[in-house]
């Protein structure tokens, strides 16, 4: 698993660094679009009277899939396979990159197109292929702009949310030379001068998939630019990689889904195309590559199974309040926002990724979107413990001694008095510090400190007015 | 004992209240120590309606705290303290939606033991308790000033009590009820957040004083104290807000008599 070139340590919350009241290190415009297209996509679902019942089917559905990994896998291979594609499995992203690498190489493949693909932002495919000789071009606008940029996307659906309009126009006169400009429209034409070419020129061609249907055999893409259409159809080879988790059933069930992701991801009725690949064209070769890279490590936590339910619509990003501040690189990793922090630790490991989900309030404003109904903010506290208990960076000795001191101090109401009678006596004396250590610090720099009621507690009334 | 419908969002079936049954108050450690006027508040609003209550003297923590950090180890021993303590209780009321989240949807969590979890749902928010349990909307205050609600997260969301508070402040003599700018928004707070990530806390924190300032009210209330220790700490600490209040939604209920 490639992880060396992620800083996983990311913005500084993740260090726990206390000074650090600094640690939004979004931009403006990741909060500001992630807002927008909150309350858009929001009167989209809305709008859809039905669309409680939606949410439940929808995550009866993905839950059925998941817990049927082995069999669904298995028929979609066979259906696929009898019409001329060729399945490939990949236990993690260094056997993906081999067997991409081997396509390549058994093709003489010298430029690849790409269509939006987080599996490949797992792999580092791009990477891996330039390692190789052999330039990968990002597609899709946002992947693209990010490419241009050399920088990583911040989102999983809206890769350069990050950037504004004029950003991307200045990118686009320094890297591109062409005249600057701040319009939309513009921009996008800009860009479909440029990647036209690269599609011509192209010897392979490669994209994520939405949903692996097994009952059929085929590989649903929802995109709406047209770069995965060319990628897929123009150069002699597609390569389709699949994260294991997003196989379907049956197609019967497949409208629900288009018909969600849709809303929810971008907030359309449909997207403007739906690519349905049964099977290889003749005269051309189709791979399938199918991806584990840490994905049943969450089959085998009982808990956390349903995080595998994703559809990767990006909802809980953008209604994510903690998300909207410190932005997609925060996270350290390929998939920011709450479904990071619950699927990242099992990805990549808890020792890496083991702080993620401590980056929450456990508001829960991302399950109450979630199109299938993911319980993120208790997968959240289910991670923690975890993390506490497991080699990560939340282990602290500190911790595990202050939390057994309070579970004693809680255990009885004479050591519940004293220990929040200590806490009172710190709150009136910590007015006469002249400086705040640590998390009082933490507090204090922003806010005042409770006032410490002159009259008695609650309980201390209770029992003199029952001693009376 | 309180069953769970449906998931999103939640739904209770909350037994019947015979009346004369006592109800044991749970008085989280935060409330009783720094709001006990919140306590109070919730104490006079039960004997109002002639509910009898009962202070189990033993109580000291929902296990929250330790919970949220990941020691469930350590929070189960508070938690089965807990279950101790109030198990002679049919009705257990607490003047926090944080603290009754707790007990109702995770102490399942913290130990599958049946006996913690059907203790746990016992545990009814107060607002909870006044509207769906009691039917009472009108609590016969009066209140001249101009008031926001904030409703905390979890009683947003894990137990989907929205209604209640909002149906018990129309029925406010007097008062001004203004809604905030998003409202739904998650404050900051988060318990130890707070002070693990304190910009990012802070941030939240200066977005939801914004949305205070933009409704232009006097009061802030809300079922949650902790929420208000955060949002109160804020508004205090700059001195272009220091002039607006906030206050358990308890204390607005038994006010102006």
């Amino acid at each position: 698993m490639s992880t060396e070139e992620h800083d996983l340590q990311g913005a500084p919350f993740l260090k726990e660094q206390i000074a650090g009241l600094y640690e939004p290190a979004g931009s403006k415009a990741t909060g500001e679009a992630a807002e927008r297209s909150t309350k858009h996509n929001r009167e989209v679902t809305e709008a859809i009277p039905y669309w409680q019942d939606w949410r439940e089917a929808a995550s009866q559905i993905k839950q059925y899939a998941v817990a049927n990994l082995d069999k669904l896998l298995v028929e979609f291979e066979e259906k696929i396979t009898a019409r001329g594609a060729t399945v490939l499995w990949a236990e993690d992203a260094e056997e993906a990159n081999r067997h991409v690498l081997a396509i390549a190489r058994e093709h003489g493949v010298k430029t690849v197109v790409k269509g939006k693909s987080m599996v490949t932002e797992e792999m580092e495919l791009n990477h891996k292929l330039a390692e190789a000789g052999i330039r990968a071009v990002e597609t899709d606008l946002g992947e693209y702009i990010v490419q241009l940029a050399e920088q990583r996307p911040t989102h999983i659906v809206t890769p350069a949310l990050h950037l504004s309009a004029k950003e991307v126009g200045e990118l686009f006169a320094e890297k591109l030379g062409e005249p600057f400009s701040a319009e939309h429209e513009h921009l996008t034409k800009l860009a479909r001068k440029h990647l036209r070419q690269e599609f011509l020129n192209a010897d392979m061609g490669t994209s994520g998939t939405n949903f692996a249907i097994a009952d059929t055999g085929t590989l649903a893409i929802v995109e709406n630019e047209g770069n995965v259409g060319l990628s897929t159809s123009t150069p002699p080879i597609h390569v389709a990689l699949i994260g294991v988790e997003k196989v379907l059933p049956r197609i019967d069930y497949l409208p629900l889904f288009l018909n969600m992701l849709a809303r929810v991801g971008t907030g359309q009725k449909l997207t403007s195309y739906t690519h349905l690949i049964h099977g290889a064209t003749p005269g051309r070769k189709l791979y399938v590559i199918l991806l584990d890279n840490g994905r049943t490590n969450v089959l085998r936590d009982k808990a956390a199974r349903r995080a595998l339910c994703c559809i990767r619509c990006g909802m809980c990003l953008n209604v994510c309040p903690v998300y909207r501040r410190v932005g997609g690189w925060a996270y350290g990793w390929v998939y920011p926002g709450p479904i990071g922090s619950i699927i990242s630790p099992h990805l990549i490991g808890m020792d890496k990724a083991g702080s993620l989900p401590f980056a929450s309030t456990l508001c829960g404003a991302c399950s109450d979107v979630c199109p299938v109904k993911i319980d993120i903010p208790h997968q959240l506290v289910h991670l923690r413990h975890r993390a506490v208990n497991e080699p990560s960076p939340a282990r602290s000795l500190g911790d595990r001694l202050t939390w057994k001191l309070w579970a004693w101090a809680m255990g009885g109401p004479r050591r519940y008095r004293a220990a929040m009678g200590l806490v009172k006596l710190g709150v009136r004396l910590a007015r006469f510090l002249p400086w705040h250590p640590g998390k009082l610090g933490a507090w204090t720099r922003g806010r005042a400190l409770p006032q410490v009621p002159r009259g008695k507690s609650f309980r201390a009334e209770k029992r003199s007015s029952d001693e009376t | 004992m309180i069953r769970l419908e449906q998931s999103s969002p939640p739904r209770w079936k909350y037994p019947t209240y015979e009346p004369g049954e006592p109800v044991a108050l749970f008085i989280p450690c935060y409330v009783d120590q720094f709001f006990p006027e919140a306590a109070r508040a919730t104490a006079e609003l039960l004997a109002r309606r002639d509910v009898p209550t009962v202070f189990p003297k033993e109580q000291t923590c929902c296990g929250q705290p330790a919970f949220n950090s990941g020691y469930w180890e350590d929070a189960r021993k508070v938690v089965r303290h807990f279950c101790d303590t109030f198990a002679d209780y049919r009705w257990i009321v607490c003047p926090s939606g944080s603290c009754t989240a707790m007990c109702r949807v995770f102490f399942g969590q913290v130990d599958p033991d049946p006996r913690v979890v059907e203790i746990g749902r016992r545990v009814v928010e107060l607002t909870e308790f006044l509207v769906e349990v009691l039917g009472v909307t009108d609590t016969g205050a009066r209140f001249p000033h101009k008031v926001t609600l904030h409703n905390g997260c979890h009683t947003r969301r894990e137990l989907g009590v929205i209604d209640p508070p909002l149906k018990l402040l129309g029925a406010v003599r007097d008062i001004e009820y203004v809604e905030m700018p998003d409202v739904e928004e998650c404050c900051g707070f988060g318990g130890t957040f707070s002070v693990k990530m304190p910009g990012t806390s802070l941030a939240m924190g200066r977005t939801k004083v914004q949305s205070i300032v933009a409704s232009g009210a006097e009061v802030v209330v809300s079922p949650d104290s902790s929420c208000l220790m955060h949002i109160g700490g804020m508004l205090r600490h700059n001195p272009a807000t220091r002039h607006i209040q906030t206050k358990h939604i308890a204390e607005v209920l038994v006010a102006g008599e």
